[in-house]
């Protein structure tokens, strides 16, 4: 293996695997931390420093009012994450941290999307929201705010279901999960 | 109380007997309470000599090091001797003065994001936003600092708020409910290590820094008793195991012996203890210890299985978990025959290839014979601290270290200037020992200042630098890998470091002969105060034997 110390080039496939490491299927990661100042910094460092790219990033206040809960998701490999997890550990003011089993989470977003409706089109773009249980949050006379909650698949969906009438802006939460049962996250 | 009264409270609490530091605006109000309080500060000449002398300090004593610094400038010159200690696990609490809390974020003069800057390199830092804070957040930065796996804390302290009046009480108890490192390895898993090591036919014991951080020197010397276990080091390991001993094999690594490589190489068990597969021990990852098993014992879980997987993981500490491993052991009454094949094939790579070097035959100094020399001159009794380059793998390889805490290096960042005020700092802590700096020619002078500190504080460091005129070690590697094509690595003439030496009020010395060479270490050592000998070495050596950089324990050279 070439290095920057030796005269051998690097090869094209060493500089592949060093940053193949985004591979791999997504990640929810639940994360409850004291509500100090410096968390979300260090945490997003943490990340940026593994050449992780978070992809979701939420951030709120959990029952007990001393502990926030982030929710954040991240594509990689298992091994990787496994020692992105590990040094989450060590940060001093992160308390519990859940790589959540997918088939064993209840994962939600919400996302608000502004439509272009001209004329006709506005009573078909109402008919689709309808069929994907959202909600009209704001009319206009060339425009509708549709407000959608859902796994991030049926987001997509319905996006690409509006797409074609126009549209003008999206905007997502980014995921917050629970796992399922009596058993806490 | 004021708020600067009670940081001066918990130091001492905490049991700290000095402090290195130098002022500015930001911490004014701070060093005046220095002015009553009873605790030996220390001006250094510069922040990083401050640094790292706390680091030498932890290194030398066990104990937590402490530095001071004002906001701003002051701060970022600690970024290298905290990132340092981070990559070390060095024990060192950092506490910055800061601007004013309203001039927070407006660019004010000697406003720099000391929190943001140093984020990535200490184990946790704290920003002071109530005074009321600040004296829980000093003891908990020395806990966090001192347990687990040692590191850098830093603390951050707005001048506004240290110049608060605050009702000062005693904290006798630090809570931090996401801070519980595991201590007791789990009794299963080592039960299992036991197993393992009593089946092995060719197992090596890889003991690396967090044996000495545990002061688990004692427990691994009886691991290593229970059986004729072989045993090898890292460079931040070096005296954990007494130097020479017949099971000891010598530091493993770029620059290790072939006895350790070769057997990392073929063996079929490894146990790691403390330590973390740098890429200067494993060399090619892929081609590490193609045949071995291995049984990993580390106090922070995130060390395991990060460079290489682990068969049998224990977190724990090394005191401990080594305690229990041996009892363990014990009990199986292995059968130590079995491992005569294997001692044989070690002792045929100790006979074919000792550390060597050709000697000179004239009065010229060979740089290893320097160490050769200085070993004989302090009867191998010193504490030896080095900078980094040729130097320090020459002190690695060639002196042979009795006890842990004797060798204080820069394993991890590889910090040119850490070795002289690393070594007032061990000086400091350990007043009543010998205390040596193997310095290169260039990196003495990152941090030559603090001969200055030396002199005037009357620490009686003596510091032998290895001068061959060259950034000897980038030098090495353009003549091997970049076909001797030199760049910038020629030194010239200056300074002339006796004179520089006796500017700073130290004595100075020159030795140009091998033949005068033990006898004039002699002489440099019981010369009072601070001393520096520049010793005229040959110039143009290389530190082998060594396996090139990304290349495999097999393929060492020289
Ligand atoms: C602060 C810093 N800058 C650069 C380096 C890269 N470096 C590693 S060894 C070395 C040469 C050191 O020269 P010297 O102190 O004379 O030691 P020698 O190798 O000659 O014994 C250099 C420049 C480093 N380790 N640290
Ligand atoms: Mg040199």
């Amino acid at each position: 293996m070439g290095e920057p110390g030796t005269k051998e080039p690097l090869s094209l496939e060493e500089l592949q695997a060093a940053g193949s490491l985004r591979t791999g299927r997504k990640h929810t990661l639940s994360i409850l931390v004291e509500n100090k100042s410096g968390v979300l910094t260090r945490i997003a460092g943490l990340f940026a420093r593994r050449g992780f790219n978070i992809e979701t990033l939420t951030v709120g206040p959990s029952d007990d009012p001393d502990l926030s809960r982030i929710t954040l998701t991240v594509d990689g490999a298992l091994h990787p994450i496994d020692q992105v997890t590990k040094q989450l550990h060590k940060l001093i003011n992160v308390l519990k941290i859940r790589d959540l089993d997918p088939a064993e989470t209840v994962a939600r977003e919400l996302a608000l999307f502004k439509v272009s409706v001209d004329g006709p089109q506005r009573g078909e773009v109402m008919q689709i929201a309808e069929i994907f249980r959202g909600k009209i949050v704001d009319v206009g006379k060339r425009s509708v705010v549709i407000e959608i909650t859902g796994g991030a698949e049926k987001i997509a969906a319905f996006e690409s279901m509006v797409r074609p009438f126009g549209l003008i802006e999206m905007m997502r939460t980014g995921e917050i999960a629970i796992s399922r049962g009596r058993q806490e996250t | 109380m004021r708020a600067v009264d009670a940081i001066m409270e918990c130091l001492k609490a905490e049991g700290v007997e000095v402090v290195f530091g130098l002022p500015g605006g930001a911490n004014l109000p701070t060093y005046d309470a220095f002015v009553d309080a009873d605790i030996r500060h220390i001006l250094v000449r510069h922040e990083a000599g401050g640094g790292h002398a706390a680091e030498g300090y932890a290194k030398a004593t066990g104990r937590v090091g402490v530095a001071f610094a004002t906001s701003g400038p002051g701060a970022t010159n600690l970024v290298t001797p905290i990132c340092d200690a981070m990559m070390d696990s060095v024990p060192v609490v950092f506490i910055t003065g800061q601007v004013r809390t309203e001039l927070l974020g407006t660019d004010g003069f000697q406003e720099a994001d000391t929190i943001g800057i140093t984020m990535p390199i200490v184990k946790h830092s704290f920003m002071i936003q109530d005074p009321q804070e600040i004296p829980r957040a000093i003891h908990e930065a020395f806990h966090i600092a001192r347990t687990g796996r040692p590191g850098p804390t830093l603390v951050d302290i707005p001048q506004d708020l240290s110049r608060a009046e605050i009702e000062y009480q005693p904290v006798s108890d630090v809570h931090l409910p996401g801070y519980q490192p595991t201590v007791e390895g789990n009794q299963k898993q080592i039960r299992q290590a036991a197993r393992a090591l009593a089946a092995s036919q060719r197992p090596i014991l890889y003991v690396g820094g967090g044996v000495v951080n545990s002061n688990a020197s004692a427990e691994l010397r009886e691991l290593a008793a229970c059986d004729r276990f072989p045993v090898t080091a890292t460079v931040m390991a070096l005296g954990a195991f007494p130097a020479p001993h017949p099971q000891w094999l010598g530091m493993l690594g770029m620059h290790g012996t072939r006895a350790a490589n070769y057997a990392m190489d073929e063996a079929d068990l490894i146990c790691a203890i403390g330590a973390r597969f740098d890429d200067r021990v494993t060399g090619k990852l892929s081609e590490f210890a193609p045949h071995a098993k291995i049984i990993h014992i580390d106090i922070d879980p995130a060390e395991i299985s990060k460079n290489v997987p682990a068969h049998i993981p224990i977190v724990g500490d090394a005191k401990s978990v080594l305690g229990k491993l041996a009892v363990e052991y014990r009990a199986l009454a292995a059968d130590p025959a079995r491992l005569e094949p294997w001692w044989q094939r070690i002792a045929s790579w100790q006979e074919r290839y000792p550390l060597r070097y050709e000697e000179s035959a004239d009065s010229e100094i060979k740089p290893q014979y320097m160490v050769r020399a200085l070993h004989e001159a302090t009867g191998g009794q010193a504490i030896i601290t080095s900078d980094v380059g040729q130097h320090q793998m020459w002190v690695a390889q060639y002196y042979d270290f009795p006890e842990p805490r004797r060798w204080i290096n820069s394993g991890g960042l590889g910090t040119m200037g850490f070795g002289l005020p690393a070594a007032m700092g061990a000086a400091v802590g350990c007043p009543d020992r010998l205390v040596c700096c193997v310095a290169g020619d260039g990196s003495v002078q990152m941090n030559a200042q603090e001969l200055a500190t030396c002199s005037a504080e009357g620490i009686p460091i003596k510091v032998f630098i290895m001068n061959n005129g060259y950034l000897g070690m980038v030098r090495q590697w353009q003549e091997l890998f970049w076909e001797k094509r030199y760049s910038a690595v020629e030194m010239g003439p200056y300074p002339d470091f006796v004179k520089l030496a006796e500017a700073y009020g130290a004595t100075g010395m020159r030795c140009e002969d091998k033949r005068t060479l033990v006898d004039d270490f002699k002489r440099a050592i019981e010369t009072e105060g601070p001393v520096v000998v520049d010793v005229r070495v040959s110039r143009e050596e290389n530190t082998f034997p060594m396996i090139p950089a990304g290349k495999a324990a097999r393929e060492m050279v020289g």
